[in-house]
Parts: C-alpha cells; structure tokens; sequence
C-alpha cells in the first residue's frame, strides 16, 4: 500500500498553485501556458481517479455486446471494425447504450465542462419524478 | 541567402526583419521614410506574423507581415495552399465585396524575407467566447448569423478558376481523406467509425457547380466590431467544392463556444444564416445537405485532435498539443448528440 497523499491529491494541488500564484505572478504568454498546464494536470487527475472503474466497465460492455472475449484495445478494435464493415449498426441491441456509456466516461475525464457534454448529460437525465 | 539562420550573423530574426523591411518599404511604397515597432505576434509551425508601422509623411500606418517561417522560400506544406496562393484569394475576395485585410504587397526575392504578403491591419475582436458572451456584442450577435451567410454567398460567386492551383476534392474524396487520417492514428474509436458509416451512406454527389470554399469559416477566424463582421481571416485551408460544407462548418458545437442553443457560431440560428445566404444570391440551402457537413465537420474536428497524439509524441511534444488531443472525445459527444439521441 502506497503512502498518503495519493497521486491525485498532489496533481490537484500542483493544479491549484499552477491555477493561483503561479498564473497572478506571471505575464499573458506564460499565464496562457500555465492554465494548459493546470488543464492537462487536471485531466491526468481525473484519469487516476475514474479510468479504472469506467475501463472496467467497459471491458464488460464490451465483451457482452461483441460476445468475445479479449482486452479493451482488442475489443474496440473489433467494435470499431464491425460498425465500419456494417455488421452491427445502432439497432443492434445494446451498442447505443455502450456508446453512450463510453463517450460519456471519456469526457468526465478530460473535459467535464464541455458545453456538448452537459447539453448530453441534460438530455439523457431521466425525467423527474412525480410528485 | 533566403532563410535567417544564425550564419546570418549575430542580429536578432527581429532585426534582420525590421533591416529588410526598412529596404522593402524603400522599394514598395515610394512616399516611405521607413518602418517602426517591429513585433512578432506569432511563430508557428505554417507561418510567422509579424506587425509593423509603416512610416509615411510623420505618420504611422500599422501592417501585418505573414511569412514563411524563418523566411523559407520553400512552401510550407501540408494541407496550406501557400501563403502566395492566399494573398491571390484575399485579393480575389476584396473584389467580391467579402470584407477581407486589404494585401499590400506580396514578397519576391529581392524582399529577402521569405514568401508571404503583407496586408493591411485591421482592428477587432477575433476570440470566439467575447463574441458568443461579452455585452458589447450583445445587439450585434442577433444580426450576425445572417450577415455570415450573405458574406458566404459572396465568397461562393467568386470564380474558382481565379485560384487555378487550388485543390478539388468531391465530397466523397474528403470523407476519404478524413479517414485515412484517421486510420492513419490507429486508435479505435468506434463513434468515429459510426459517423464514417453515416458519411458514407449520406454523401452528396460531386457538386454541379464547384465553388471556392473558405474552408475554416467559422467563429474564431472571423473578425467583429460592434457593427457586425470586418474581416474573414484564415483562408489556408480554401478549396473548390461544394459550398454547403462552409454553412456546416461555422455550426460545428466547438465553434459555438458554449452557447449550445446558438447553432450559427454561438450567435445564431441557422434560418438565418440560410435565409442570409440565399438572399445574397447564394444557391437554395438544402437542410439535409447542410446537416450532413455539419456532421463531416464535427468528425473533421475531430480526426484533427486525434492526430495531434502522434505530433505531440514526434515533432511537438507539448504540453498544449496534449491537451488539443484530448479534444478528440468532444466530438464524440457531439457527434452521439447527433447520430443517436
């Protein structure tokens, strides 16, 4: 067991000073920089924290849709492969979903402000409840 | 001797360019005593620009300097026509009433400074997300997705024998294009190979009438005053085909800059960029036409991050190219949004 903090804890305060201090006390051109800077830090972040879970459940996914067994490369490669050889299209039971899933699980990671992805998440929110 | 390599001696690439333009200035524009506050903007891969004033009669007039990088005399390549071949465009668009930086001048050898042109500058607002939210603009953006179709018709009725070098691909030969390049990064993502699917089922025949194409008309390359659109910048990527993938492009979502809801650039809706580009004398829109570059360009955008991986590992390992790279999955959402919702 690795000692405390975790990784993403020190990526998230590298991101913050980078964010703070750093781009208060530097001129446009380096202050630009160091916000791509804290952006990349950010997503290697984000990747720590939810890439293991969300590859998980893709591999399962992946392996139910394609009925196959394999690794993640392997199986998105033959996904990839039967979408654009027209043997499974979005009537196929399950592949939307998967999509959906999948897509989602990149854009946590590296863009969870993307305006399409909100929109995305809006869209797909199940209605609410009645009272 | 073309290029400012260090065997040039000791001075700065800012003094060699501000000497050699000095001498040009001499040449070109006889009522000159000379030029001042030369300044580099930018350095990329494709080109530099540079900013200058040119001193006339006590007065200064501010020029805009686009050259090879390090004065090449060699094209840069890739998918750029050429700086040559755009200041013979930006010529060509000033006469068809696009508002376009006027050229000034376009580099021979005897300026020493590489190819490129120099052309004039013009004052305004390029960055996309002031466009789409500051309140200065905020009784511009209602008039704006109407005047970029009206400027679209105009662009369109160019003659495209006026660029004769330039590329002319049917729309099924750009599909192919795209995804070569994306096969060319070999990373599976299936949501491209499903737009791919969608492209090849719906593409449009070769067009009747081949027009010139900007290319990269989009928010981010146009620039504005509270008045509405001054200037079309960035024609690198100009061709001859078929005109509806311009209205498409400036609809792509990253170009709307958050404002999901404004499908024109952030700005607009696309009855009125339609509705401004007929009324121009622009050809009759096709709205499944138009949503089918809309979804080539959303892909295009996107196949375009997604290639930044190898140049981010190879020629250009920074940290900005990484994050553009990342970029590629925006698309994939945009795309999903689109194909299956």
């Amino acid at each position: 067991m690795q000692d405390e903090p975790r990784p993403d804890e020190i990526l998230g305060a590298v991101a913050a000073f980078l964010k703070g201090p750093a781009v208060r006390e530097s001129g446009p051109h380096i202050a630009f920089q160091l916000r791509v800077c804290a952006n990349a830090i950010e997503i290697a972040q984000r990747g720590l924290t939810l890439a293991p879970a969300a590859e998980t459940a893709e591999l399962a996914r992946l392996r139910a849709l394609l009925r196959l067994d394999g690794d993640l490369p392997t199986l998105n490669r033959e996904l990839a492969h039967r979408i654009r050889e027209g043997a499974i299209d979005l009537a196929w039971p399950g592949l939307k979903d998967h999509l959906w899933a999948t897509t989602l699980a990149k854009l946590a990671i590296d863009q969870p402000g993307y305006s399409g992805y909100r929109a995305a998440l809006a869209e797909r929110a199940p209605p609410p409840k009645e009272a | 001797m073309a290029a400012d390599d260090p065997s040039a001696g000791v001075k700065s690439a800012g003094e060699i360019v501000a000497e050699r333009l000095g001498a040009l200035a001499h040449r070109v524009f006889p009522a000159a005593s000379g030029v001042a506050r030369v300044t580099r903007l930018t350095a990329g891969a494709t080109q530099e620009i540079w900013r200058f004033e040119l001193v006339q009669d006590g007065a200064q007039t501010p020029l805009i300097l686009r050259r090879s990088p390090g004065g090449r005399m060699t094209a840069g390549g890739g998918s750029s026509i050429g700086l040559d071949v755009e200041a013979e465009i930006l010529k060509l668009a000033a006469v068809a009433g696009v508002p376009v930086p006027a050229v000034k001048h376009v580099l021979v050898p005897e300026d020493n400074l590489g190819l490129g042109f120099i052309m004039e500058f013009v004052e305004g607002e390029t960055l996309g997300g002031r466009i789409v939210r500051d309140a200065r603009f905020a009784e511009t953006r209602p008039r704006l997705a109407r005047q970029c179709g009206e400027i679209l018709a105009r662009i369109h009725a160019i003659p495209p024998g006026g660029a004769p070098t330039l590329k002319r691909s049917s729309p099924a030969q750009l599909v192919a294009q795209w995804r070569a390049s994306y096969d060319a990064t070999d990373f599976p993502r299936p949501v491209f190979d499903l737009a791919f699917a969608w492209l090849d089922r719906h593409v449009p025949p070769p067009a009747a009438n081949p027009r010139l194409v900007h290319g990269d008309f989009r928010n981010g390359n146009l620039m504005f005053r509270p008045e509405g659109v001054v200037a079309v910048l960035d024609w690198e990527l100009a061709h001859v085909g078929d005109p509806m993938e311009d209205l498409g492009w400036i609809c792509v979502n990253p170009w709307r800059f958050g404002a999901v809801d404004k499908p024109v650039g952030g700005f607009g809706e696309r009855e009125d960029l339609y509705a401004g580009y007929e009324a121009a004398g622009g050809a009759a829109v096709d709205h499944a036409h138009a949503r089918f570059w809309e979804i080539y360009g959303a892909l295009r955008w996107g196949v375009m991050c997604a290639g930044m991986t190898a140049a981010f590992r190879a020629a250009d390992p920074s940290v900005e190219r990484a994050v553009i790279a990342r970029r590629a999955s925006e698309t994939e959402v945009d795309l999903m949004r689109m194909l299956a919702s």
